[in-house]
């Protein structure tokens, strides 16, 4: 593990670059219709330097349809992984994922909500539901971090997480309560319960882009304070980190990208618990690595769950959170016994 | 250097430190002796900012709480008592976050002095070898040292150590105990260190405050307040001759 780590370095920042790019052209290729990758690529080169698409190319198929999915879901992949390893070393909990903290199902709850009452925005279809599932996220946090700061007033990571559990519950019953009196208006249930990302297009690209541009950097930037809590809140705050300051900056910054990446993706479990544990190893439990690892790794992830849930038994579509479960959970108890058995 | 007024720490209905008052100037080691439970460690912890607490501290004149915590660390170190990790770091990884406090601004975060003092303090506690192992191996006195190590990277000016013979056996009490003591004979620093071991108070302080169920039953220069008699008070035990009892048994044959 030890070795591995140390040989991290720029050439496997190229090596992350690559399997990305890999992982996307072989979603866009491969689905209910396969495309050739030679029609694939020229569609993406000459789309990229403004060049005609030749006939005979399934343009929409894959300019209109696949390639904006495939973003959405790498975007989404990297937010949630990279919400994971913050608040596995934020909490110091390797338990922990955004949707620990319950802003997850917070923001299900809002979108739930919207769709349910019929709240929209003019001329932006999906306005209303991320508004609400980012505005209830929010919400969500301001509660917990509340309750747990009445209970304890120095805002204690076990009590976050206390909290944080059982608010999810209340959450997930809440949403599970709407839907069973208006299932007519809800588009899916398993949409909020597993996730997909299907019908996804550039706006929503757009949206989750400029999260993880502004909240993702914030998150990066705060590597070295996730060092220290990683390593204890009192030894963070000996040396001289201001613990709840820093505290609420990346708990809003987790909030507001998970709230986007549910709002667009519906709740997608185990990529934020599991991710960030495989880039562990690759990377050791410096956040400095392990963050940009964690959101390649949770991109990566994503593609090819995405990919088996569309092919695995095509034409019927999975929802992305079953194969993310499924894969996710028996990848989680490997690492679990092998990390457990090195000790 | 450090100057507390009427420091008074309450959990709730329960008084831990109850209106204790001291001073401690530069060259001083000051022990904070007395038995489990007497409120030193959470003394300790109120001067590191990490509990609430009611009364006045000042730190070379200014009041501690106006002191933002990068500037407060540059000032004071803490060794605390429960130093554990979760996570598989490297041991020159926790020692170098010790510079953390002088790397916080938006553009200072070139720290010059930084490799050579984190290399420093892993050659003091004898780390060196050990800089690529992970502490999740370590024994519980090569961990105390690895903290120890992050708070000599952390060159402060006030060194505040609850029980820095945790967990280390007698060569690297010696070994850690005089380390201190030569650290401390720079100009401008100061020690305040809880110790359970009295030996090891009434060898190395030149000062000490008695506590006693929260309050202070007794302070001033080492000498004057580990007394016989204030010492049987606090501990409900004739300490010194449990101290030559022991002592005894090491009589050559």
């Amino acid at each position: 593990m030890h070795k591995l780590a140390e040989r991290f370095s720029w050439k496997t920042y190229v090596l992350f670059t690559l399997a990305l790019l890999a992982a996307m052209v072989l979603s866009i290729c491969l689905g209910s219709v396969s495309i050739p990758l030679g029609d694939t690529l020229t569609a993406l080169w000459n789309t990229l330097w403004g060049l005609e698409i030749p006939a005979g190319i399934s343009r929409n198929i894959i300019l209109n349809v696949r390639l904006p999915r495939v973003i959405n879901v790498a975007l989404a992949g990297a937010a949630l992984s990279l919400c994971g390893a913050a608040m596995q070393g934020l909490l110091r909990n390797p338990l922990a994922d955004g949707s620990t903290l319950g802003v997850s199902s917070g923001a299900s709850l809002g979108a739930v909500i919207a769709l349910a009452l019929g709240i929209t925005i003019p001329g932006a279809s999906f306005g209303g539901t991320m508004l609400m599932a980012m505005g209830f996220a929010f919400l969500s946090l301001l509660l917990i971090l509340s309750l747990a700061y009445a209970l304890d007033r120095s805002l204690a990571t076990s009590s976050i997480i206390l909290i944080g559990v059982i608010f999810s519950m209340f959450a997930s019953s809440l949403i599970n309560l709407i839907i069973s009196f208006s299932p007519e208006n809800i588009k899916s249930v398993t949409f909020w319960t597993m996730g997909s990302l299907s019908g996804t297009n550039y706006s929503h690209a757009g949206i989750l882009t400029l999260a993880l541009l502004i909240c993702g950097g914030v998150i990066l930037r705060c590597a070295r304070e996730l060092n220290a809590f990683a390593i204890g809140e009192d030894n963070a705050r000996h040396i001289g980190v201001n613990v709840r300051r820093v505290k609420l900056i990346i708990l809003a910054s987790v909030s507001i990208l998970i709230g986007v990446s549910v709002s667009i993706a519906g709740t997608i479990g185990f990529v934020g618990l599991v991710m960030p544990h495989m880039a562990r190893l690759l990377t050791g439990p410096n956040h400095q690595r392990l963050l940009p690892a964690s959101m390649f790794s949770g991109a990566i992830f994503l593609l090819l769950a995405d990919l088996a849930s569309r092919t695995l038994l095509s034409p019927v579509e999975l929802p992305i959170g079953v194969v993310t479960s499924l894969v996710g959970a028996a990848a989680f108890i490997v690492i679990l016994y092998r990390t457990r058995k090195a000790r | 250097m450090l100057k507390a007024e009427h420091i008074t720490v309450r959990y709730g209905e329960h008084t831990v430190v109850d209106d204790l008052s001291f001073s401690l100037q530069e060259g001083q080691w000051l022990m904070l002796v007395g038995p489990n439970g007497a409120g030193k460690s959470t003394l300790i912890e109120a001067i590191a900012q990490g509990v609430p607490y009611t009364g006045s501290m000042a730190l070379c004149g200014r009041d501690i709480r106006r002191i933002r915590p990068a500037q407060l660390a540059q000032q004071l170190g803490v060794l605390s008592q429960r130093n554990t990790v979760g996570y598989a770091y490297t041991v020159a990884e926790v020692v170098s976050l010790g510079r953390y406090a002088y790397t916080t601004g938006i553009f200072s975060r070139q720290d010059k002095d930084g490799q050579a003092q984190v290399e420093q303090a892993l050659a003091l506690t004898g780390l060196t070898e050990l800089r690529h192992a992970s502490v999740l191996t370590l024994s519980g006195g090569e961990l105390q040292r690895v903290f120890l190590a992050q708070v000599f990277a952390q060159n402060p000016r006030l060194l505040i150590l609850d029980e820095p013979a945790n967990h280390l056996d007698l060569v690297y009490q010696k070994h850690i105990f005089s380390l201190i003591a030569q650290w401390l004979r720079q100009p401008g620093r100061a020690v305040l260190s809880v110790v359970h071991d009295l030996s090891l108070a009434k060898r190395y302080g030149t000062h000490a405050v008695l506590m006693d169920q929260g309050r202070c039953a007794a302070q001033g220069d080492i000498s004057t307040v580990l007394t016989p008699e204030a010492l049987q008070q606090v501990y409900s035990l004739d300490v010194y001759a449990w101290m030559n009892e022991m002592l005894s048994q090491w009589k050559k044959p």
